[in-house]
């Protein structure tokens, strides 16, 4: 067990944890956001994506040790209010069926657009094609994707 | 029956609070208890609130009026994307004509009877659950409404409409606001007949509303099972044996009681459940058990291949039949048959199987991610031995439900953990347990034999299917016939086939079995279309054509068919190096046709799928074409990679790296024609599913030549 000072969503948060433990984890059992979602557990489906300094990682394989100084920003953080322009866009759409890989599906898509503000549709497939969504709302995400870059 | 209940706040826990509300009415809100700082917002209520309302209108379970004109509207059924939070009270909405921006969709908590049948499956949560019960609710509370209206206007209640959430007496000009009214409504007798709407007259149903939960849903803010928190919980998870059917013979937990964060290590029925301070730590206290599991199952995939090839040469349990299919099949010009065969697929569903319970002496409370509620509270009532009344179960979001979530096997792992530990658990599987102790879409076959007459229409069909039946290691089979899912899309054909004979042959190879999205369809209608398009290509016939001529009988059918066929412009053909299938199926009360388009030259691509469905009365024309659109993606995923395989007795596979899922980059552009019209509703969810596959290996046969009668689809 070690101490872990990390940076979530803006704010400071002290961990005791061993020093394997899943940021997942962490976020959704001992910091209570539970928006992050387990459902794979080997970098497979993308439920957990998180930015560390802006850059979509999977959680559930990234241990507490590896994360330092870098800010973490989970889907509680994207906007606190779902103004973030892929979360309005998400509602517009109407993207969501089940919900439960969307906030990874948003994570992935606002990463996605800090870094390339106007993608095409191969390049939406190239970053989103680690996420999976099982009721397959793969249409209205990528419909989404443009629709955000288009009104930012 | 009018229901008015008072609040005693003394008799709430902590988390009910109180206030009072402009106009005198009682303002609720209800937080949940998270480590979260989340919103409790009386929009964000996840959970159950009838008994915590207080004065206002409630001529039934489903619907509430408040003082304030604000109107609650309860939902039965359990959501796991299908939309029924927001499809379930448009219902009751458009027959009360109230303003849809002030109604609140609650999700009820289970009850044996209050809401009717809870159990969400088979598409059955418009046409055989809400349609008429929520239109007359909504109906009955808008005469009630007028009625009051009326008298207090002492104007006859004829001359009285409604409009958003209004009473309106042209004559006199005046008006009031359903709020003003929930008062002298209360006091009313409930209408028993109420006038229902003329489908002309809908202003709500068949439209496309913005969905209640999206905003939830794009904050991280909606709560599923695994995002429930409780005081003092404690995190679990269930080690279960790795042979199916297995029984724990040895354990050592030495190594997983050292494990930080690990309380407890317990045997529960299912399995070793790890008990600890976080899900992380049960998970690593879960692989660090020494278990050996004593089972009697060890058949392979290959053997039970092997196992359905030999039912089909005994004899069948009939299940349809017409005319003389001997003397039919002798007298064809065209004579063929064939083998088709699908493999056992899991559900792996998004969000793990998982369960909250408490239990503690004179009560049991349970939150699932559960498509069968009023089983859920069974199965709580049952393992503690309390009244049913002292069970409470509330239904939380479902990372997707595909059926799986019917059965109540994870429910049971919860409630025997709580019991044994005495505090309230979690219980979460992980991806591999949930993936190797499925319920999963039966392994079967078909031994189809068919032929075309002189004028190349089909003029005899036999299909024997072998395979098990659902829930077949549930204990003694419920009789000697046809397995009514097993042959359910074969049994069922509604091609005009003059000599046809469809039996089963059932197989006990005890593999668990249980509701896959769109069940017996999801297997027999890839069959049933594909061997129809190989009488149709052997006879030297357009797919589409042959298929037509077999539809006289069913309009609607027929109608969808050539929809679909317009669509894609079919008689013009496709692009060059691409191959166009059909297939087409009636599932459920919902007819729905699918052409594929494909190339195969840089390895097997889906490029396009048009789709055209008749679901009779449509209740929300967004979530019909998700449903559609994701249909083809669930079909389209189980067409290309699904197969679970067994290994003496064993799983395979574990994980998304070897049971794989369509994936972005394979989307195809789907388009989705809805038939709108006035028929009963029909399904939604799952009729969308069964067509995708036949169309592709009809789309690669009209490319290649190459027949596919086995899924998933491997390219020779």
């Amino acid at each position: 067990m070690a101490k872990f000072t990390l940076r979530i969503n803006g704010t400071r948060h002290e961990v005791d944890a061993t020093e394997t433990m899943p940021l997942l984890w962490v976020l959704r059992d001992f910091v209570g956001l539970t928006g992050t979602k387990y459902g794979c557990g080997r970098s497979q489906c993308g439920a957990c994506t998180v930015h560390l300094d802006g850059e979509p990682v999977r959680s559930c394989t990234t241990r507490i040790s590896t994360v330092g100084a870098r800010e973490v920003t989970t889907i509680e953080g994207l906007s606190s209010d779902g103004s973030h322009p892929v979360q309005r866009a998400w509602v517009t759409e109407q993207v969501p069926q089940c919900g439960y890989c969307q906030s990874g599906q948003l994570m992935a898509a606002a990463a996605l657009l800090d870094k390339n503000a106007s993608p095409t549709d191969a390049e939406i497939d190239e970053a989103m094609s680690r996420n999976i969504c099982r009721c397959g709302t793969y249409q209205r995400v990528r419909k989404a994707i443009h629709r955000a870059a288009k009104e930012g | 029956m009018i229901k008015i209940r008072k609040l005693d706040p003394m008799n709430r826990r902590d988390f009910v609070k109180l206030g009072s509300a402009a106009g005198g009415g009682l303002l609720l809100s209800v937080s949940f208890p998270t480590k979260s700082a989340r919103a409790a917002e009386p929009a964000h209520l996840d959970f159950d609130a009838v008994d915590m309302l207080g004065d206002g209108f409630q001529p039934n379970a489903f619907l509430h009026i408040a003082e304030t004109g604000n109107i609650e509207i309860w939902v039965g059924r359990a959501d796991m994307g299908q939309g029924v939070r927001t499809s379930l009270p448009m219902i009751v909405a458009d027959e009360l004509d109230a303003d849809w921006n002030r109604v609140t969709s609650r999700q009820a908590d289970a009850h044996p009877d209050k809401y009717g049948r809870q159990m969400t499956v088979g598409s059955t949560s418009v046409r055989r659950g809400g349609w008429m019960p929520l239109r007359r609710a909504g109906a009955a509370a808008r005469e009630m409404l007028v009625t009051a209206a009326a008298t207090q206007w002492a104007v006859p209640a004829s001359e009285c409409r409604t409009e958003m959430g209004r009473v309106i007496h042209n004559a006199s000009g005046r008006s009031a606001d359903y709020g003003a009214l929930v008062g002298a409504a209360a006091a009313l007798p409930v209408p028993e007949e109420p006038r229902l709407k003329d489908p002309s007259e809908f202003a709500l149903i068949g439209t496309d509303v913005p969905q209640v939960d999206t905003q939830l849903k794009v904050t991280g803010q909606a709560t599923f099972g695994i995002d429930v928190r409780v005081p003092d919980m404690l995190f679990a998870t269930v080690l279960k044996s790795t042979v199916l059917g297995g029984s724990l013979e040895s354990l050592d937990d030495s190594a997983a009681r050292e494990v930080p964060g690990v309380r407890d290590v317990i045997k529960i029925s299912s399995g070793v459940a790890v008990v600890a301070d976080h899900t992380w730590a049960a998970f690593e206290g879960a692989r660090a058990l020494e278990c050996s599991w004593q089972a009697d199952f060890a058949m392979s995939s290959s053997e039970i291949s092997t196992h359905n090839a030999r039912l089909c040469e005994g004899d069948g349990v009939v299940a349809r039949e017409a005319g003389d299919v001997g003397t039919a099949l002798a007298a064809g010009t065209q004579r063929l048959e064939a083998d088709y065969e699908v493999p056992y697929l899991a559900h792996a569903t998004m969000e793990p199987m998982n369960c909250t319970a408490h239990v503690e002496a004179d009560r049991c409370e349970i939150w699932a991610p559960t498509q069968n509620p009023q089983g859920t509270q069974r199965v709580g009532a049952e393992l503690t031995g309390l009244p049913i009344e002292q069970v409470t179960t509330h239904v939380t979001y479902l990372g997707c439900g595909w059926g799986r979530r019917s059965r109540t096997d994870f429910v049971q792992d919860a409630v025997e953990t709580s019991m044994k530990v005495g505090a309230p658990v979690q219980v979460v599987w992980t991806r591999e347990e949930d993936m190797r102790n499925d319920q999963y879409r039966p392994a079967s076959m078909i031994r189809f034999h068919g032929a075309t007459d002189a004028n190349g229409r089909l003029s005899a069909l036999s299909a024997r299917v072998a395979g098990p039946p659902l829930g077949v290691t549930d204990g003694p089979s419920r009789g000697d016939g046809a397995d009514r899912n097993a042959v359910d899309g074969i049994a069922t054909l509604l091609y005009d086939v003059p000599n046809l004979v469809v039996d089963y042959c059932r197989s006990n190879v005890q593999v668990p079995t249980g509701y896959w999205r769109s069940v017996g369809p999801s297997g027999n209608t890839f069959m049933l279309e594909g061997f129809i398009d190989e009488l149709a290509q052997g006879a030297g016939r357009d797919p589409l054509e042959f298929r037509l001529e077999l539809l006289d009988g069913h309009p609607r059918m027929k109608h969808v068919l050539q929809k679909v066929s317009e669509m894609c412009d079919w008689a013009a053909g496709p692009p060059k190096g691409r191959g166009r299938g059909i297939g087409l199926v009636e599932d459920k009360g919902g007819i729905v046709a699918q052409i594929a388009e494909v190339s195969v030259a840089d390895g097997l691509r889906v490029h396009r799928v048009w789709c055209a469905a008749d679901c009779g009365q449509i209740i929300h024309s967004g979530i019909v074409d998700a449903q559609l659109t994701g249909s083809i993606v669930t079909g389209l995923t189980a067409a290309l990679y699904g197969e679970i395989t067994i290994d003496e007795g064993k799983v395979v596979q574990s994980n998304f790296h070897d049971y794989e899922m369509l994936r972005m980059s394979d989307m195809p552009e789907v388009e989705v024609h809805i038939v709108r019209n006035r028929e009963e509703p029909g399904g939604v969810g799952e009729p969308g599913v069964p067509p995708i596959a036949p169309a592709v290996v009809n789309a690669i046969f009209a490319l290649t030549g190459q027949r596919l009668r086995k899924l998933p689809i491997r390219m020779a």
